[in-house]
C-alpha cells in the first residue's frame, strides 16, 4: 500500500483521538478538540460521553459543532442543563473527566496563556479570555492540550498564565490546593509532548511521520528532553475515512 | 423586580430600553457566544445612545461586540468574548482593549457564573478551587479609583484557608454581582410572565435572579394553559421579570434553538466590517441605525436567509445549513 496523505489537522485530531478510552467522561472545546472527540466515539470509544461547558450533556453530534453553544451540542443530549451543571460534571470526584483545550502560549509544565500577548493592561494582542479552560484545567481530572507549535507559542514564560498545568513543577500544583488533574499531553503539529512523572516537565514524546527532532527543537522555546522520542504511527485509512466522511464531511474544521 | 402576571410588562422594545436602561448602568447579558444573545435589545441600546455602560458576563460574543463597537461601553467584567469559529476573539473587544478604549476584568466562566449565583442567593461570594495559581487571581484589571464603587466588588478574588480543614487547603473567594439590569433572549413568555427556556439556558436563570430589573425579549407569547400545562418546562417565574417585549429573531445572527440557527453569512459579512473601523461605522450605520424597528432590520436580512437558518423540525437546528 502505498503512502497515504493526510492534512497536519487530521493528524493531530487522529493522535488525540486515541488517548480517549471508552467510558471516558470528555469535556470538548471549539475546534481541533471536537474532531478528535468526534472522531474517538466514532472509531474507538463509542461508550465515551462528549459534554460541553454550555450544559450539553451527551448530544448526537449530526453536524459538527463551531462553537460550544452550537445547537448542535442541544441535540438528543441526555440532559440539556447549564454552566454551573457542566462544571458540576467536570469537577466531580466520581468521574474520570478529560478534557480537550486550545491555547495561544504554552510553558514546560503545560501552564497556559488564552487571555493576552503582551502587558495586561495594554496588550499587543487581546486573545478571548478564560471562557471555561481554567475551570476544568484547574478541576478536570486530566486535561490535553492542541497547541501549533512555533517558538512564540512554547514560551519560558507566559505572557498570563490563564489556565493551571502542573504549575512550578514537581508537586506544586498539589501544593495550589488542587487536588487532582494536570495535563497529561500536548498534541502540536509536530508531535506529542508528555510531562516527566517526577519533574513534571514536557519531555518530547513523539514525533510525526516525516518531521525531524531538530525541527521541534528550532520551534520549542525552552529546552526539552527529546531522549525518550519515537515516531507517531500515521492515522490509517479507516481512522482518516471515519474523519472526513463521518466526523467533518463539510469540510468546516479540517 | 417586578410583580407577578404580565399584566404592564409587556412592551416594545424602545419602551423596555428607554424605561429601565441608564447611562453607567451594570447590564448582565444572557445567551452564550453565538446562541440566544439579546440582539435586537442591543441594537435598541445603541439606537437610544446609552453610554459607560459596565457589561457583566461569562462567554459573550455578538451582543457584546457590537455593544463595544457602537461605543456604549466603558467597563467589562468577563470571562470570554469570542464568536466561535467566526471570530475566535470578538473583533470589536479585541481592539477596544488593545487601544485601552474599555477596562476589562477577567475571570473564568465558572466563577463568573458563580458570581451570578451568590447575586441570586443573596449571600456575598461563593467558594472554588478554579483559579488557584493563576493570573486571574493576581493581576487587577480595574484599579483603585472603581473598586468599591457602585456595584463593583471591593476586591476581585480573595484567597483563604477552607475553614473546616486543619491541614493546609487554600480556596478562592468570588464576590457576589448583583447587576443593575439583565437582558435575556428566549424562546417563550407566558401571558403571565413566565419564562420558558429551551435548550441551554447557560446561566441565563442566575444572571436574572441576580439582577434588579429583568428584560426578557422572546420569540413567542404563548396562553397561560400552554405555558402552565407543562411546568417542567419553565425556566422563570413572572415576579422576576420586569418587561417583556415579543421580538421574533430578536437573536439574529445569533442561533435561537428551536427556533433558527445563527447566520453564518451575516457573521462572516460582521467579521470583515469589524476588522475596519470605517466599515464597521458603515455597518451600524445600515444595521443598527439606519433601521427603525427589528422588523426593518429583519427585512435588511431578507427572507431567503432567514428560510434557510430556520430550525428543522426534531432537530433544532437548520440540518445541512451552509456554515463556512
Amino acid at each position: 500500500m502505498g503512502r497515504m496523505e493526510y492534512s497536519t489537522n487530521e493528524m493531530m485530531a487522529i493522535r488525540a483521538a486515541r488517548l480517549i478510552k471508552d467510558g471516558d467522561i470528555v469535556f470538548v472545546g471549539t475546534g481541533l478538540p471536537m474532531l478528535a472527540a468526534m472522531a474517538a466515539k466514532q472509531i474507538h470509544a463509542p461508550g465515551a460521553i462528549l459534554f460541553f461547558e454550555t450544559g450539553g450533556i451527551d448530544p448526537i453530534l449530526e453536524e459538527i459543532p463551531m462553537c460550544v453553544s452550537d445547537p448542535r451540542v442541544m441535540y438528543w443530549t441526555s440532559l440539556n442543563s447549564g454552566l454551573i451543571e457542566a462544571f458540576s460534571i467536570a469537577a466531580h470526584r466520581r468521574l474520570r473527566t478529560i478534557a480537550l483545550l486550545g491555547a495561544a502560549q504554552i510553558d514546560r509544565y503545560g501552564n497556559l496563556n488564552s487571555t493576552c500577548i503582551g502587558p495586561y493592561h495594554r496588550p499587543k494582542v487581546r486573545l478571548p479570555g478564560s471562557g471555561g479552560a481554567g475551570d476544568v484545567a484547574a478541576l478536570a481530572d486530566a486535561f490535553i492540550v492542541f497547541m501549533r507549535h512555533e517558538k512564540r507559542r512554547f514560551v519560558e514564560k507566559l505572557d498570563y498564565l490563564t489556565s493551571v498545568g502542573w504549575y512550578q513543577g514537581r508537586d506544586s500544583r498539589r501544593k495550589l490546593g488542587l487536588k487532582r488533574g494536570g495535563p497529561i499531553a500536548v498534541i502540536t503539529d509536530l508531535g506529542v509532548f508528555g510531562f516527566d512523572e517526577v519533574t513534571k516537565e514536557m519531555y518530547l514524546a513523539e514525533y510525526y511521520p516525516g518531521i525531524s527532532l531538530e525541527q521541534i527543537i528550532e520551534n520549542t522555546g525552552f529546552e526539552v528532553d527529546t531522549s525518550r522520542a519515537k515516531e507517531t504511527d500515521p492515522p490509517t485509512e479507516e481512522e482518516l475515512k471515519i474523519l472526513r466522511e463521518k466526523v467533518d464531511p463539510q469540510r468546516l474544521i479540517l | 423586580m417586578g410583580r407577578g402576571g404580565g399584566v404592564g410588562k409587556f412592551m416594545t422594545v424602545k419602551e423596555a430600553v428607554s424605561r429601565f436602561i441608564r447611562d453607567g448602568m451594570t447590564i448582565s447579558i444572557g445567551g452564550f457566544t453565538v446562541s440566544r444573545n439579546p440582539m435586537a435589545l442591543a441594537y435598541e441600546i445603541i439606537r437610544q445612545g446609552r453610554k459607560d455602560l459596565h457589561v457583566v458576563c461569562h462567554s459573550h460574543g455578538q451582543a457584546l461586540d457590537v455593544l463595544i463597537g457602537a461605543g456604549c461601553v466603558r467597563r467589562v467584567e468577563i470571562a470570554y468574548g469570542g464568536n466561535g469559529r467566526w471570530a475566535p476573539t470578538c473583533i470589536r473587544f479585541r481592539k477596544a482593549v488593545e487601544r485601552g478604549e474599555i477596562e476589562v476584568e477577567d475571570y473564568s466562566n465558572y466563577q463568573m457564573s458563580l458570581r451570578f449565583l451568590a447575586g441570586a442567593l443573596g449571600i456575598p461570594f461563593m467558594p472554588t478551587k478554579s483559579g488557584l495559581g493563576s493570573d486571574i487571581l493576581k493581576v487587577e484589571g480595574f484599579g483603585p479609583e472603581v473598586r468599591g464603587k457602585g456595584k463593583v466588588s471591593s476586591k476581585k478574588a480573595v484567597v483563604i484557608q477552607n475553614p473546616f480543614e486543619e491541614e493546609e487547603d487554600p480556596i478562592v473567594l468570588v464576590p457576589a454581582l448583583n447587576p443593575d439590569v439583565t437582558i435575556l433572549h428566549v424562546q417563550y413568555v407566558g401571558e403571565d410572565g413566565t419564562v420558558r427556556i429551551k435548550g441551554l439556558t447557560f446561566a441565563d436563570i442566575e444572571q436574572a435572579k441576580a439582577a434588579d430589573v429583568v428584560i426578557v425579549s422572546c420569540e413567542e407569547v404563548v396562553p397561560v394553559e400552554y405555558i402552565r400545562s407543562d411546568p417542567d418546562q419553565n425556566s422563570l417565574p413572572p415576579f422576576f421579570v420586569d418587561a417583556i417585549v415579543r421580538v421574533p429573531y430578536g437573536a439574529h445572527p445569533t442561533a435561537c434553538y428551536g427556533f433558527y440557527d445563527y447566520d453564518a453569512g451575516h457573521l462572516n459579512y460582521y467579521r470583515k466590517a469589524a476588522e475596519d473601523d470605517a466599515a464597521f461605522e458603515n455597518y451600524l450605520r445600515e444595521w443598527v441605525y439606519g433601521v427603525s424597528s427589528h422588523e426593518e432590520y429583519l427585512e435588511k436580512v431578507g427572507v431567503e436567509s432567514l428560510l434557510k437558518i430556520k430550525a428543522s423540525a426534531g432537530r433544532g437546528y437548520a440540518v445541512g445549513l451552509e456554515r463556512k
